[in-house]
């Protein structure tokens, strides 16, 4: 007999295939303007950047990326940034480039060039 | 037996009738009253203060950092106010692309205070007059629904910290329902005033 449960792991894997896919389409959106190829070392260092007013990313997002963060005024939780935990992180373009524009913008006074996000991404891929 | 359901009869549907009277003009003599318990969500089954946030894309983005704040709290120039602003929204960055941001002031607009006739949004819309505020919070109505409330249990509360976190005290909140029986301060319990 033919069990429709059987076919759970392939969906499994074809969900993990497709988000894996949809981070490369998101990071290739940014490295494919920018001068040097990505580098995680430069995201992790430009992540625990301290930026204006002592605001840092982990004010919001806490300091292990694969737990919830929390917003520092709202309190509302905020999910993980590790697709490791969470794999629908940096799969849609859309929202990807929403948060960037708004948090670059808070936290460092400005917007992030094409290299620092392309940066950043890599390293939290690795998450 | 037949004589007594005979008088009988008619002053049942008379009482009926008093009451069903008595009961629409108190009714309505809430409805007026801008202060508790208003107006016919007395009457109703399911007790409804605002209508809530049904637009899928005004949820997803202004429900993101906190409540999807029913629109019915403020009138639609509060929330154009709002909207124009998003660049420096209480000190946050809440920018939005401007196809987005159309849609959402335009949703915000059709159903806010002004233009509702949902629970509490007509009293609001009375109360403000021509004010546009950017806060429900800072509004006199507001301030005088929770007048009682000290500012320990409020802002020196690491559980709540802010009065525009309706859901910390309100359970209902998400559903619209805002009755001071449903509330519960964390760290408190249950409100008797
Ligand atoms: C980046 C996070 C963020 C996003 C996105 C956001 N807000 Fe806010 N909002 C805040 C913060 C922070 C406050 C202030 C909360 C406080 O004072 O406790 C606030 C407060 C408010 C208030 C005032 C509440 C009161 O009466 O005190 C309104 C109204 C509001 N936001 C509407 C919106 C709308 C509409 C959107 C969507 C366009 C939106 N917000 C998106 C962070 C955000
Ligand atoms: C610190 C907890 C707390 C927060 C946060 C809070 N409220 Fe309240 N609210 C109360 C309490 C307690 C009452 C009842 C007050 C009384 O009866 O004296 C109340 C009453 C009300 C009422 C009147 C209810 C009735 O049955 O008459 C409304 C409407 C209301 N709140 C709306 C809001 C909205 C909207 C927000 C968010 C913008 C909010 N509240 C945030 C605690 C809170």
């Amino acid at each position: 007999m033919f069990k429709a449960r059987a076919l759970i792991p392939f969906f499994l894997l074809l969900g993990t295939t497709v988000a894996v896919a949809d981070r490369r389409a998101v990071l290739e959106h940014y490295s494919a303007t920018a001068e040097n190829a990505p580098s995680a070392e430069r995201g992790r260092m430009l992540w625990n950047k301290p930026g204006i007013r002592g605001r840092d990313c982990t004010q919001c997002h806490g300091n292990d990326l694969r737990q919830a963060g929390r917003h520092r005024r709202t309190r509302k939780p905020i999910d993980p940034m590790a697709p490791s935990v969470n794999p629908k992180r940096f799969t849609d373009l859309r929202k990807v480039e929403k948060w960037f524009h708004r948090n670059c913008k808070w936290t460092w006074g400005r917007e992030c060039t094409a290299q620092e996000k392309a940066d950043i991404l890599q390293w939290l891929n690795t998450l | 037996m037949k004589e007594i359901q005979k008088t009988f009869t008619p002053l049942v549907i008379f009482l009926t009738l008093v009451m069903t009277i008595g009961l629409t003009l108190q009714a309505c003599a809430y409805e007026d009253d801008d202060d508790d318990d208003e107006g016919f969500s007395r009457f109703l089954p399911a007790r409804m203060d605002f209508r809530p946030a049904d637009d899928p894309q005004y949820r997803e983005e202004c429900g993101a950092c906190h409540l999807a704040y029913p629109p019915g709290m403020l009138p639609a120039r509060s929330w154009q106010r709002i909207m124009s602003g998003l660049e420096d929204h209480f000190g946050e960055n809440a920018e939005l692309d401007a196809q987005t941001a159309r849609h959402i002031t335009e949703y915000l607009s059709a159903n806010a205070a002004d233009r509702s006739h949902t629970g509490r949004a007509p009293n609001i819309a009375r109360s403000l007059g021509v004010d546009a505020p950017l806060r429900f919070t800072e509004t006199r109505y507001f301030l005088r629904k929770h007048h009682e409330i000290p500012p320990r249990l409020v802002v020196n509360n690491p559980d709540v910290e802010s009065f525009s976190r309706c859901e910390a005290c309100h359970t209902g909140a998400e559903r619209g329902d805002y009755d001071e029986h449903q509330v519960r301060i964390p760290g408190v319990g249950r409100w008797d005033d």
